[in-house]
């Protein structure tokens, strides 16, 4: 009963709806074939109608087997665990309590910490690598020298691992003696900040973003290059100095790779651990716990597998709730064509 | 009043001269018509009339106005682009009333000149709708638009029509022209496509390499190109280039023998041209017949023949190699590969000296160089 596992199902489940919807939109296609060949089609033509789809569901069907079985055993195990109790310390009896473990898990202690630092955690990263990626994308257009070099920079600190990056930040960058940040500090006159336990939230979120700055660069920077150029010159001979021309032309342009880079960003930073286990460990108390350090605090370190399970479960949940927040908030941006 | 006056203008991109020093004076209420090969730099003259790129030397005068470093907004000028440029998350009403919005106007003056100009093109009922839901026609219509409602002094159109397809190319043409009458304003107006030059412009501007060619009202450049890239680059099918040798020179007269045989007289001022000088014989394909073989003394073998209905163009080659384009009647039923002798109406020949510069027909206006 691994944590990263049981917080990866938002997305899973989330395929796994899309793939329901696809199965009940077959299957409503062919409950609907035969009314229309009553009335016109001769029977020769329906049998090959229903013959070929019955093919098209056989080749489908291995998939979707796999797929099946790929979500929905451990998603049954889970639910079967969270239903017993099962504490690895003591071995032996795991009779059914019902929703004792959901309980439990909801009137934690860390469970509120818990879900408000998720909510801190994921806000202020989006907030913090949306703008400055749309910053840095808008600086990065424009020709200098050497822009291929910092494009790739910009974008490296994406394909660093994210416990490398959090010992990085935690021992080169933010140690209170050693690090670079309390040379600063220091070079100024000013008494160097320890910031894993003087803001410890505030130095997850610092070195999260950092992560995932990089990607949101990536993606805004190569949408700023499908900015018709004719427009620019359009809204500059409209009257638009720079900064008209930023937010009437290039925010608007940038909207929908905006949405794209929330959606993603959202999924991966639901279930944030690597960093926090690398670096406070979830405290100071319950400072830095987000759920995904909550449940594996459950698991692995008081051995609960069944209150574990429960709480990847309401994970599940609160996951689901916000995609389907984001996809009615962004969603309708993204299909729209033009 | 709206003159447009361009002195040396110059502009060099990366060590490269773009424009190689232009001269033009563009007159109140005139359509002119900027045109070129590919890369002449005609878009370029007119982005730098438009302020869009810098002048690198020269200047630009805009009613004893220099505007050669001001802004492209403080200009007086407005643009339709090629691409039109629509503001693509704004719907038609806002696209025109953009700069108006950005300059502060009274919000029931901008609906009075939002609403007239769609009177105009008639894009009363299309005022809400985002561009994407427009055809390219009416996309066309609402960057014309944007211009209008600026009431600039001067329009500026780079190839607007080059996106539309043909047919519907010829009806935005008509309503150009059409527009031209009804605001009575000075336009400029960038293509590649000659028909389009001859048949919207006051004045055409021909373009090459960075410099002006000619400039002259469409009938002149037809009628008088000054130099052998004008004559060919106005007319299709294309005018086609003989090498001939002076056989005599007279103020009145020229004789000379063509490479491929015949020798004609042409009554043109001689004077300038020595006997055995090389120069180019142009004949357009409007401006030669094809005779019976037997009693024409330039013969050449039919090659491939296009037939149009109204006309057939037959492209021929000459014994030298050099293939000259003949228009003939619709119902001229070419043999392939037949010999036919030509003759071409001497009167409206053109010749051209070792430079390629003309040689200036009786009745040519006079050039300002």
């Amino acid at each position: 009963m691994e944590t990263p596992r049981s917080l990866s199902f938002p997305r899973a489940s989330l395929s796994n709806k899309d793939k329901r919807a696809n199965r009940m939109s077959t299957s409503s296609i062919r409950a609907g074939s035969p009314a229309v060949h009553t009335t016109s089609g001769p029977s020769s033509v329906q049998g090959e109608h229903r013959r070929k789809n019955r093919i098209g569901l056989a080749m489908l069907s291995p998939s979707v087997l796999v797929l099946l079985i790929w979500m929905a055993v451990p998603l049954a195990m889970t639910i079967y665990f969270s239903l017993i109790r099962y504490n690895l310390l003591y071995p032996g009896d795991n009779e059914f309590v019902g929703l004792e473990n959901y309980y439990y898990f909801l009137t934690d202690a860390g469970f509120t910490s818990g879900a408000l630092n998720t909510l801190w955690l994921v806000g202020s990263v989006l907030l913090i690598s949306v703008i400055a990626g749309v910053l840095i994308a808008v600086l990065v257009d424009n020709a200098f020298w050497g822009r291929g070099i910092v494009r790739v920079m910009l974008i490296s600190p994406f394909f660093i691992m994210p416990t490398v990056s959090a010992l990085v930040w935690k021992n080169l960058l933010l140690h209170p003696v050693s690090g670079v940040f309390a040379a600063v500090w220091r070079f100024f006159g000013a008494t160097p900040i320890d910031w894993f336990s003087e803001y410890p939230l505030g130095a997850i979120i610092m070195i999260v973003s950092w992560q995932w700055i990089p990607f949101a660069v990536l993606i805004l920077m190569t949408a700023m290059q499908s900015l018709d150029q004719e427009q620019k010159d359009a809204a500059r001979l409209d009257g638009a100095g720079p900064i008209n021309v930023f937010i009437h032309i290039t925010l608007p342009h940038l909207a929908r790779p905006i949405a794209v880079v929330v959606m993603i960003e959202t999924i991966f930073l639901l279930s944030i651990f690597a960093e926090i286990f690398t670096t406070t460990g979830g405290g100071p108390g319950y400072e830095t716990t987000n759920l995904a350090f909550l449940i594996y605090t459950q698991a692995l370190l008081q051995f609960d597998v069944g209150m574990a399970s429960s709480g990847g479960l309401i994970a599940v949940v609160i996951a689901n709730i916000a995609a389907f927040l984001l996809i009615r908030m962004i969603g309708k941006n993204l299909t729209d064509k033009s | 009043m709206s003159d447009l006056k361009i002195r040396n203008l110059k502009k060099v991109f990366e060590g490269l001269e773009i424009i190689k020093g232009v001269n033009l004076d563009i007159n109140d209420h005139e359509f002119v018509v900027f045109v070129g090969p590919s890369g002449c730099g005609k878009s370029t003259l007119l982005r730098l009339i438009a302020g869009l790129e810098e002048v690198t030397s020269g200047s630009i005068y805009l009613d004893d106005r220099e505007i050669t470093d001001l802004a492209p907004a403080k200009r007086d000028l407005a643009m339709v682009f090629q691409s039109y440029a629509l503001y693509p998350h704004k719907t038609v009403r806002k696209n025109m009333s953009f700069a108006l919005d950005l300059a502060g106007v009274d919000k029931a003056v901008i609906d009075q000149k939002v609403n007239d100009a769609a009177r105009i093109l008639e894009l009363d009922h299309l005022l809400d709708r985002k561009p994407k839901a427009l055809s390219g026609g009416q996309r066309q219509r609402v960057a014309i638009g944007r211009a209008i409602v600026r009431q600039p002094k001067v329009f500026l159109f780079d190839e607007p029509l080059s996106n539309l397809d043909a047919a519907l190319r010829v009806q935005m043409r008509l309503e150009l022209a059409r527009l031209h009458q009804e605001l009575n304003a000075t336009m400029i107006y960038v293509t590649h496509d000659q028909v389009e030059a001859m048949t919207l412009a006051d004045k055409v501007v021909v373009l090459n390499g960075g410099r002006i060619e000619q400039v002259g009202s469409p009938l002149e450049l037809y009628h008088y190109p000054v130099n052998q890239f004008v004559a060919g680059f106005i007319g299709t099918p294309k005018m086609a280039f003989l090498k001939a040798r002076v056989k005599g020179a007279s103020p009145h007269s020229v004789s000379l023998t063509l490479e491929c045989g015949p020798e004609y007289t042409l009554e043109l001022d001689g004077s300038q041209l020595n006997v055995g000088e090389e120069v180019t014989l142009g004949v357009r394909p409007e401006h030669i017949q094809v005779t019976q073989s037997a009693d024409s003394p330039f013969k050449v073998h039919l090659d491939v023949a296009e037939h149009l209905g109204a006309d057939t163009y037959c492209y021929v080659k000459a014994s030298t190699g050099e293939t000259l384009t003949v228009r003939a009647p619709g119902d001229f039923e070419p043999g392939l590969g037949d010999q036919v002798g030509l003759q071409p109406d001497l009167a409206r020949c053109h010749l051209f000296d070792g430079q390629g510069v003309a040689i200036p027909k009786p009745g040519a206006p006079a050039q300002a160089a």
